[in-house]
């Protein structure tokens, strides 16, 4: 690891003010970033040690949602009391993610800003837009079994791959900052960004923001929920395709339905248009099959991960189905 | 910041290094204090500062588990943690498990259950057990196999580790 210097801050204004300085980044459960910094992928010079800050706690809100902390670990988010009974979907999707050690380090600020974890971003040896822009991709023409298939461009094929994201895009979360110019709120389709002709750029936090809390909104879909994550093993690995799927149902007919992808895109993957098709219609496979359908509408396979484009179908008319038979787990 | 302190990641002239800190760590109820650079791991503040070697350094990313301790009584990957930003926290590893000479029940049943060939990964086994015990969330033998996913063991020892893991959740025998 380069040498780096090191302070700790009491207070979100010390640690936006701090985090301005050049090479400077923030700290926390430091799970994605000291592994990154180890092999030089990221190489800050100055590190902002936030964990001294109060942003760790979950708390109800005014409109009958939940604020959760951005200093909260992943693990004590997804076995909070009110997680588990009122978004119980957001608890599966984060327990889907990671191991035990890493739930009990990582945060939820972190988790949201957790780097790619595709191959060539990590090998330093070659070319990636992502990690030196200008410098080519290697995965378009590359293994690239693990990458996007959606929302891709020229210059990366990159997926975000958490699954904690993959339950906030279905649920509408909103991700609460706060900058140099105040407090500002994102909501959570418009955090991540798609990769275009900027790949370096993960999400639309600016450098000098800090995530104070993400916030759910009242409704959390807690009957009819499912996360699918489908991967070469059943524990500790990323997903091929992972589905957040929730539904309102009143009998059988649908009311409201959620849908957000996970390991396709460079950002959880949501097309409201589609979710709308779903909207007064019976929960039958063949609806379920029109809305996958039109989810992997412009999707493109590069090779290795062409296979993903059906297995998202599939898994989406699967999620929907398990969802409404309230069998929510893998 | 101490701007004289900093360092560019330019190569143009030869950085000072950051000075190191006096870092302050309770390890098995014991407060020690260490000259630290910042970027020293609490994994190597205990194997290279403190010369507890039973914490042992596999993979040193967070994919193995060897590295596995009990911070405030939960596990962690002690390899991504800074050392300097668990001051005040309660560190446990494997040596001190141990109470007046008598084996803790999981370090026992890792005996009992031929739970290891090799012994690497063990320590950081035998930490995995105790902070899953103290989570208290594994009710099935899938729920012990996916809380223990983070902890390889290459010699293949999982059919015995898992029995271990059932008998400490049978007893509670967590911290």
């Amino acid at each position: 690891m380069r040498p780096f210097t090191f302070t700790q801050v009491q207070d979100v204004d010390t640690a936006v003010q701090e985090v301005s300085a050049e090479g400077a980044k923030f700290i926390a459960g430091g799970t994605n970033l000291l592994d990154l910094m180890k092999i030089d992928v990221m190489s800050p010079s100055h590190l902002v040690d936030i964990t001294k800050i109060a942003l760790n706690t979950i708390e109800e809100t005014e409109e009958g949602g939940l604020r959760l902390g951005a200093l909260v670990t992943n693990a004590d988010t997804a076995y909070h009391e009110l997680v588990e009974s009122r978004y119980p979907l957001l608890s599966h999707a984060i327990l889907a993610g990671a191991t035990a050690q890493l739930r009990n380090m990582a945060t939820n600020g972190g988790n949201l800003l957790q780097r790619t974890r595709c191959y060539y971003f990590y090998d330093t040896q070659t070319p990636c837009n992502k990690r030196e822009p200008g410098s080519g991709c290697s995965a378009i023409k590359g293994y690239n079994r693990d990458l996007a298939i959606l929302g891709t461009s020229e210059h990366c094929i990159a997926t975000h791959p958490s699954d904690m994201c993959v339950a906030l895009a279905a649920l509408e979360a909103t991700v609460r900052v706060k900058g140099p110019q105040g407090e500002r709120t994102i909501p959570f389709a418009e955090f991540h960004r798609l990769p275009g002709d900027t790949p370096h750029l993960d999400s639309n936090l600016q450098p000098d923001e800090i995530i104070t809390a993400i916030d759910l909104p009242a409704q959390g879909f807690a009957q009819h929920y499912t996360y699918l994550k489908l991967r070469d093993r059943a524990s500790y690995a990323f997903a091929l395709v992972s589905v957040a799927a929730a539904l309102d149902l009143e009998g059988s007919t649908i009311k409201k339905a959620r849908i957000a992808l996970g390991g396709v895109a460079h950002k959880p993957w949501r097309v409201p248009e589609a979710e709308a098709f779903l909207q007064g219609k019976e929960v039958t496979t063949e609806n379920f099959r029109r809305v996958a359908e039109a989810y992997l509408l412009g999707a493109k396979g590069y090779g290795d991960n062409t296979f993903k484009v059906e297995l998202a179908k599939r898994a989406i008319v699967r999620a929907l189905e398990q969802a409404t038979k309230m069998e929510p787990t893998s | 910041m101490n701007k004289e302190n900093a360092v560019g990641t330019a190569e143009v002239t030869r950085p000072t290094l950051p000075q190191t800190r006096t870092v302050t760590l309770t390890v098995n109820g014991t407060k020690h204090q260490l000259q630290l650079a910042p970027w020293t791991s609490v994994l190597d503040a205990l194997r290279e500062y403190l010369h507890l070697t039973g914490t042992k350094k596999g993979c040193d990313h967070g994919q193995c588990g060897a590295c596995t301790i009990l911070l405030d009584g939960k596990r962690i990957n002690s390899c991504l943690t800074l050392a300097v930003m668990q001051e005040g926290k309660e560190i446990t590893t494997v040596e001190g498990l141990a109470k007046d000479g008598e084996l803790h029940p999981v370090q026992q049943a890792f005996i009992e259950h031929d739970a290891f060939q090799c012994g690497y990964c063990t320590p950081g086994q035998i930490c995995s057990v105790i902070g899953l015990v103290n989570e208290g969330k594994a009710k099935t033998l899938e729920d012990i196999k996916d809380l223990m996913s983070g902890n390889i063991c290459r010699c293949g020892a999982y059919a015995n580790i898992v029995q271990v893991a059932q008998e400490a959740l049978e007893r509670r025998t967590g911290l």
